[in-house]
């Protein structure tokens, strides 16, 4: 389940959705990911965000076209393959989707027992993710008695905790101050360093615009890519003949590794996450 | 995690499969009286055969010449006397004939009133190569009138009639398992449909089908264990009670038939192999429905 060497993570060619006999939600949408990279997904609400993303976890089959995932064509994958594909896979659900009978500890671990890992090392990454996501004191307790930032938090614990070769996150940070917001996106520009493509799904332009990643830009069923700050910035430095313009692009957009620099005592306790990561 | 380890699906808290031990106990409470059933009519059928086969009757049919009849019973009696198989003979003289009909010929039978045949009980030798026909064909061959009465024809209603028996416990084992299985297919696709959104999410994080099937599988097993043991225990008294009442009926006919240890482990598998049989079905159940999801 290795991604073959350039090949791109995620790749959709004319893929058209479509619910029962409803209207089309997705209309020829095709673009490629390459691993590694982090983007933002963006959309009026029912431009058909959560079905995008659940076409790349794999609950839903397009009407039409073709998805690859890790270089792996799904429509002629074998069932029984796609459960490995889908452990490559962190997911929040927008609905967080937690198992209300268990605990978040059990919520979280699930992914790792799933794979069948060790119980030593479920106990000691789950005790010090949750922890570091501010839940150590709820570490025992059910979804149905967090608030709905607490279970946003457990979701996206459940999400990352096995170090998914692609995260995938349906509006996460909808639920939980901005603090806490900027500290949960911390977390998964600190996955994507260490080489997990993510794709975020979110209404926040604040967030888009404070990160300046590239864009999936849904609008009515039709994608859109705009390039992020940095690849605009190699695009214009590339077809820009002079050094004014250059800067005058700077000034338009600021640079977003300063921005993060600002944010720096938001992420003071961020360290902890590290030993786990 | 068969028995007791982790779930990671609420399936204990389900209220719809309660039912199931006692449904179950029910189940292996009936397969082991009819297994019981089958091998108390085997044991009986073999010793029947056993005690029988080695039995046969000589009747001499009478003429009117008494004298002449003497003559072919003593005859008769000679080759008896000299056969290698025979282990004892015993004829019967007239008086006792006469006790023996009485029920059906009334009390005033008086000796000579009626032609009475003369009968002759020979019983043979446990290890014999010779069956009961040798010695009747050796019979007929020197001495005329000489009627052979094996009992094969009773035997062998008897013994088709507890083949069908048996089979009768067969069938009875065959519908107990029919409905084991439907009741646990319903059980799980119950179970199933309750738990819809969890599997989804177990799904979704890549969990293989036999990963969830076994959780079904584990509680089907733990409540056809729970149910299999219950029946055990209401089926033992059950058994002990029949048996006393069947041998205070008739002696004979029943004998004592002494249950030795492989038939203990038979009656001991029922329960072990209803559990079985629910868990199977459980994880075949899971298995096909989820062949379904995408
Ligand atoms: N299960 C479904 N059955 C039928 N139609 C659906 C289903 N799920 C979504 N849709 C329709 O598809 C369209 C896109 O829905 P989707 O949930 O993908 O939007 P979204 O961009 O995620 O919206 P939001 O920002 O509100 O979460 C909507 O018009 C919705 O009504
Ligand atoms: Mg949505």
């Amino acid at each position: 389940m290795i991604p073959e060497n350039d090949e791109p993570i995620v790749r959709f060619e004319n893929i058209g959705l479509r619910y029962g006999l409803g209207r089309e939600v997705l209309k020829d949408v095709s673009f490629a990911l390459a691993p590694g990279s982090f983007h933002f997904l963006v959309g009026e609400s029912g431009a058909g965000k959560s079905s995008l993303l659940k076409l790349i976890y794999l609950a839903l089959r397009p009407t039409r076209g073709n998805i690859s995932l890790f270089g792996h064509e799904i429509a002629s994958t074998p069932r029984d393959d796609l459960s490995a594909l889908r452990r490559q896979i962190g997911v929040v659900f927008q609905e967080f989707k937690l198992l209300n009978h268990l605990s978040a500890f059990d919520n979280v671990a699930l992914p790792m027992r799933v794979a069948r890992a060790k119980r030593k090392d479920v106990d000691r990454h789950v005790t010090e993710l949750l922890a570091w996501v501010g839940l150590k004191d709820h570490m025992q307790a059910r979804p149905p008695t967090l608030s709905g930032g607490q279970q946003q938090r457990v979701a996206i614990a459940r999400a990352v905790i096995s170090r998914p070769s692609l995260l995938l996150a349906d509006e996460p940070t909808g639920n939980v101050d901005d603090q806490m917001g900027l500290r949960l996106i911390h977390l998964f520009e600190e996955l994507n360093r260490l080489g997990t493509s993510v794709i975020i799904a979110t209404h926040s332009k604040q967030l888009v615009e404070r990160l300046g990643y590239s864009q999936l830009q849904l609008t009515d069923g039709r994608l859109a890519i705009i390039p992020g700050r940095a690849e605009a910035e190699a695009a214009v430095a590339a077809s820009v003949e002079t050094a004014a313009e250059a800067e005058d692009i700077q000034n338009q957009h600021p640079d977003s590794r300063r921005v993060a620099a600002g944010e720096e005592d938001l992420y003071d306790n961020a360290s902890g996450v590290e030993s786990y990561l | 995690m068969i028995l007791t380890g982790r779930s990671d699906l609420p399936l204990d808290k389900d209220e719809h499969s309660r039912f199931l031990p006692w449904l179950i106990a029910f189940m292996v409470f009936l397969s082991i009286l009819a297994v019981a059933g089958m091998l108390v009519l085997n044991a009986t059928a073999s010793r029947w055969d056993v005690g029988v086969r080695g039995n046969l009757t000589v009747q001499i049919v009478p003429t009117d010449d008494a004298a002449a009849d003497e003559a072919r019973l003593n005859e008769v009696l000679t080759v008896l006397a000299t056969a290698p198989e025979v282990a004892r003979y015993d004829a019967l003289d007239e008086t006792r004939l006469i006790r023996l009909l009485e029920p059906w010929v009334g009390p005033s039978t008086e000796k000579g009133d009626l032609p009475l045949p003369r009968l002759i009980d020979v019983e043979l030798k446990q290890a014999t190569n010779f069956t009961s026909g040798d010695l009747g064909a050796r019979l007929s061959e020197r001495v005329k009138g000489v009627a052979i009465d094996d009992h094969r024809v009773w035997l062998d209603r008897l013994v088709r009639m507890i083949e069908t028996f048996e089979a009768l416990a067969l069938v009875v084992l065959l519908f107990i398992t029919m409905a084991t299985v439907g009741t646990v297919v319903f059980t799980t696709r119950t179970g199933l449909a309750i738990h819809r959104e969890a599997i989804e999410v177990l799904h979704l994080i890549g969990a293989h089908d036999e990963y969830i099937a076994r959780q079904f599988a584990s509680r089907a097993l733990g409540l056809g264990i729970r149910g299999g043991l219950l029946g055990l225990v209401l089926a033992l008294p059950t058994l002990w009670m029949l048996a006393h009442l069947a041998a205070s009926l008739d002696e004979r006919l029943l004998p004592d038939i002494g249950f030795g240890p492989w038939h203990w482990a038979l009656l001991l598998a029922m329960p072990v192999s209803v559990a079985l049989i629910a868990m199977t079905t459980a994880k075949v159940t899971v298995l096909k429905n989820l062949a379904r999801m995408l």
